[in-house]
This record gives structure tokens, C-alpha cells and sequence, in this order.
């Protein structure tokens, strides 16, 4: 009698085999993602298949934490992991732990390598970063002169900036040549000091297409640079090593062009506040020296220009009166005096003495005064106080 | 044309610290406020008449570089 199982034991007795077989726990099986679906819980569930076949697979949140891109379907992958049966379903899947695109394994393995290499020696250090000039006047542009990246970008400095000069060093963005060609530009563009800001870097691509900007001859030319550097590489969530070493990364060529100059919407809007803060604090200052006025204008004269006229006016007019008043001193004082010095000049007259009933007498007009000048039968001529009289000398008497 | 940009704005700063301070004289803060203001008219001037100019370098034959005019419209 055969035994008889329950498919639940089936089920497990699989999943048992299948996790025993060496060769089922550790696979890279390469092919293109379909139905893929992330669920709230975090897990991704798809299907790989190839022209012929499919196969399920899951990818826990926590594997799916680790992954560089999102997965598409339509994308070919190289998915690592273990193959077992799910018992529910009595279905076998792949429990994916690695996803990379297909054909960039390498690459993928060469990015982390360089990346940690450049970090060992210091080129992504923060204090290696140069500042960005706030008012850039030439900016060299190192990208494709074909590419969107470029017209993007012209498009927003155009808007933001006018005031700028553009010199654009066209280079090939892909393939062989391009890592030598951006490291060229950007060499170049420091020997000749082209401008005071470099924007390098393309729009948005696979994987490979952005590989030139993964090449450390791009990211030795970047650090090297004495001109700023702002790298603008692919869509938003690219991430390329010229990133890392650039002064500043930008997401994307456009949002580059926004980070390397001011917006003249804003430019505007800061003179209008200077202008106004200007008038306010000119107003103000007016404002001030009106009171310093108003508060001199309290002194009197200021106050009444006819009070201070006045004021002068009597004090002209106490001026005048003390002057004349001095006058009339200095002329009576003048007066007096003259009265008492002809005074005195009267005493002193001989006409004085002969009016106190003296007489002089004269010979030939000269005054007598011994009577040895003078002889009998002489002329003499006697005055007196009124008059004169002429005598002859009849006898001299010693 | 961008320099004078740069300057007019950093010396239209200056002027407008200086007048905060509000110690200097009447006669020099006229001054400084006609100056600012006609700086503010400068510089939107400077944005208005303002246009990019895309020049594409090439090297030249003796290393140094060449512009040639670059339109992308």
C-alpha cells in the first residue's frame, strides 16, 4: 500500500531538497525583469525571463535597501541569490539577496573601487571644496555643444543671469574618447583662465553613458582645477565620482545652471529693498536733523528774527545815549577848565597890577626898571591902566 | 560689465551700512543717498540691457584659444 501524503508535506519535502542542493543556494542568473511590483511592505516581487522561460523572483526590503537604481522592467539583470519553494504555492522562486544591470557588473565593481581609492586619498575631503563666486562673470561650459544638457543650460543662464559670458568647450560626453577629452577642457580651461566657474557634465543616460565622468583622469582634471567646478552629470539619482569631487554637485545640467548664478528676479527685488531702505533711512535722517532745528529754533533770536532786530536797536540806541552823554562831560569838563586857566592867565597880566593903582613906566618902547637908564630932560612915557601919559625927567634922585 | 555689477552692488552695501550708523554728516549722507540711488538705477539698467553671450573656444593652431561665435536658438 503506497503511502499517501499531504501536498503541504510535499511542499516542504521540495523546499528541503531544493535548499539542500549546493549548486540552487548561490546563483547569478541573467535575464530581464517583467511584472515587477513593490509592495508597502518594501519587498520587490518580479519575473526574470529569457526568449523562452520565466521565473519568479522576490527581493526582501532588506536586500532591496543595498540597491544603486531602481529596477524597470525591461531591464536586463544579472540577479544572485538562492532558489526554493515557496510551500503556499508549491512554487519554486528565486530569493534574489543582488540585482545589478546587466553588462555594468564590472563597471559597477570599477566605480566602488575608484570611489574608495579617491576617498583614501582625501580628493572628496570637504575642506578641499573652493567656493563658488556669488556674481560669476565667464563660465566655461565643458559638454557636448549637440546635447539637451547644453541648450538646458544656456536656456536658465539666459533667464537667471544675463550678465554672464559663456564660453563653451565642446567635448565628446561618451564613449573611448570622452574621459581624456573633459579632462582636456577642464586642463585647458585653468592653463588659459577662461572663466571663473567650470560646468561639466551631460544629461541623463545609462549607466554607461555617463561612464566618463566615472574615469579618474576626469576626476584628478576636477581636483586639480584651480576654477571652481560644478558637475552636472545625468538625471537626479546619478551619482558619478566626478560628483564626489566636484566643488559642488549639481542633479542635473539645469539645476547646475540655477546653483552657478544669482536670479535676476531676486537681484531685482534686492535693489528695490536697498532703494527703499535707502529713502527710509534718508527720511529718517531728515526727520532728525528737523528736530536738532526745531530745537535750536527755540532760542528767541531764532525764533523772532524782529525781537533780536529790536534788541540790537535798544542796545544801539543805550549806546548812543551813553556816548552823547560822555560827550557833554568831556566838553563841559573842557569848557571849565579853559574858564579857570584864562583865569589865571588874567591874574598874571601886567594890565592887572596897573589897575591896583600901579604905573610902568617906558623909554622908547622899554620897560624901566633902574634908575641908572635914565637922564634929566629924558621922555618917558608912563602907562596906567587907562591910558598913557608922556612926562619930561626933571631931576634923576639915586 | 558683470565686474561693475559685482562692484556697484558691494559699494551700494557699503553705502547703506554707513547710513545706518548715522554719523556721518547731513551734507555727506545727501550724498551717499544720491550715489545709492543712482547705483540701484545702474544695476537694474545693467540686468535690463543685459544679454548672454555664448562663445564657443576651439584651440588654435598655436595652442591658444579661438572664439567664434555659438548660437543655439
Amino acid at each position: 500500500m503506497q503511502q499517501i501524503y499531504e501536498v503541504s508535506q510535499i511542499n516542504e519535502y521540495l523546499k528541503c531538497r531544493f535548499e539542500d542542493d549546493p549548486f540552487l543556494s548561490g546563483l547569478l542568473i541573467r535575464g530581464e525583469i517583467s511584472n515587477y511590483k513593490l509592495y508597502p511592505s518594501g519587498h520587490h516581487y518580479f519575473s526574470l525571463k529569457d526568449a523562452n522561460s520565466a521565473m519568479r523572483c522576490v527581493m526582501f526590503k532588506g536586500n532591496a535597501f543595498q540597491l544603486r537604481f531602481r529596477p524597470e522592467n525591461g531591464m536586463k539583470v544579472i540577479a544572485g541569490g538562492r532558489i526554493s519553494v515557496f510551500p503556499r504555492d508549491g512554487a519554486y522562486q528565486l530569493y534574489c539577496t543582488s540585482l545589478t544591470p546587466d553588462g555594468v557588473g564590472d563597471l559597477h565593481v570599477a566605480f566602488e573601487q575608484l570611489k574608495a581609492r579617491l576617498q583614501k586619498e582625501g580628493l572628496f575631503a570637504p575642506e578641499r571644496k573652493k567656493p563658488l563666486p556669488r556674481y560669476p562673470q565667464t563660465i566655461a561650459i565643458i559638454t557636448s555643444s549637440a546635447g539637451a544638457a547644453l541648450r538646458d543650460m544656456l536656456r536658465i543662464l539666459r533667464a537667471r543671469y544675463p550678465l554672464c559670458v559663456v564660453k563653451l568647450l565642446a567635448v565628446r560626453v561618451q564613449g573611448g574618447e570622452a574621459p581624456a577629452e573633459i579632462a582636456g577642457a577642464i586642463r585647458y580651461a585653468n592653463a588659459h583662465r577662461l572663466a571663473d566657474l567650470i560646468i561639466t557634465g551631460r544629461g541623463g543616460g545609462s549607466i554607461e553613458d555617463l561612464w566618463a565622468f566615472n574615469d579618474e583622469r576626469v576626476a584628478y582634471a576636477i581636483a586639480e582645477s584651480e576654477i571652481p567646478v560644478i558637475s552636472a552629470v545625468g538625471h537626479v539619482p546619478d551619482v558619478t565620482i566626478s560628483d564626489f569631487v566636484a566643488d559642488l554637485r549639481a542633479a542635473t545640467p539645469s539645476n547646475a545652471a540655477e546653483l552657478a548664478v544669482p536670479d535676476q528676479v531676486e537681484l531685482r527685488q534686492m535693489l528695490a529693498a536697498r532703494q527703499a531702505m535707502l529713502l527710509t533711512l534718508m527720511q529718517k535722517r531728515i526727520k532728525q536733523e528737523r528736530q536738532n532745528v526745531h530745537a535750536l529754533a527755540q532760542n528767541r533770536s531764532l525764533k523772532s528774527p524782529l525781537n533780536y532786530y529790536s534788541d540790537r536797536r535798544m542796545q544801539l540806541d543805550y549806546t548812543h545815549r551813553r556816548l552823547s552823554a560822555a560827550s557833554t562831560t568831556y566838553l563841559n569838563f573842557r569848557r571849565e577848565r579853559f574858564v579857570r586857566l584864562t583865569a589865571k592867565l588874567d591874574a598874571m597880566s601886567p594890565m592887572k597890577v596897573l589897575s591896583r593903582g600901579y604905573s610902568m613906566a617906558m623909554k622908547q618902547g622899554a620897560i624901566l626898571k633902574s634908575t641908572e637908564d635914565i637922564a634929566e630932560n629924558d621922555e618917558l612915557t608912563l602907562v596906567l591902566t587907562d591910558g598913557k601919559v608922556i612926562t619930561k625927567v626933571q631931576e634923576v634922585i639915586k | 560689465m558683470s565686474a561693475s555689477f559685482e562692484q556697484s552692488l558691494t559699494r551700494l552695501d557699503e553705502i547703506v551700512r554707513r547710513m545706518e550708523r548715522g554719523d556721518v554728516p547731513l551734507e555727506e549722507a545727501l550724498k551717499l543717498f544720491e550715489e545709492g540711488t543712482t547705483l540701484v538705477a545702474a544695476c537694474n539698467k545693467m540686468l535690463d540691457d543685459a544679454e548672454l553671450k555664448v562663445v564657443q573656444l576651439t584651440k588654435g593652431a598655436d595652442g591658444s584659444p579661438q572664439e567664434t561665435e555659438f548660437t543655439d536658438e
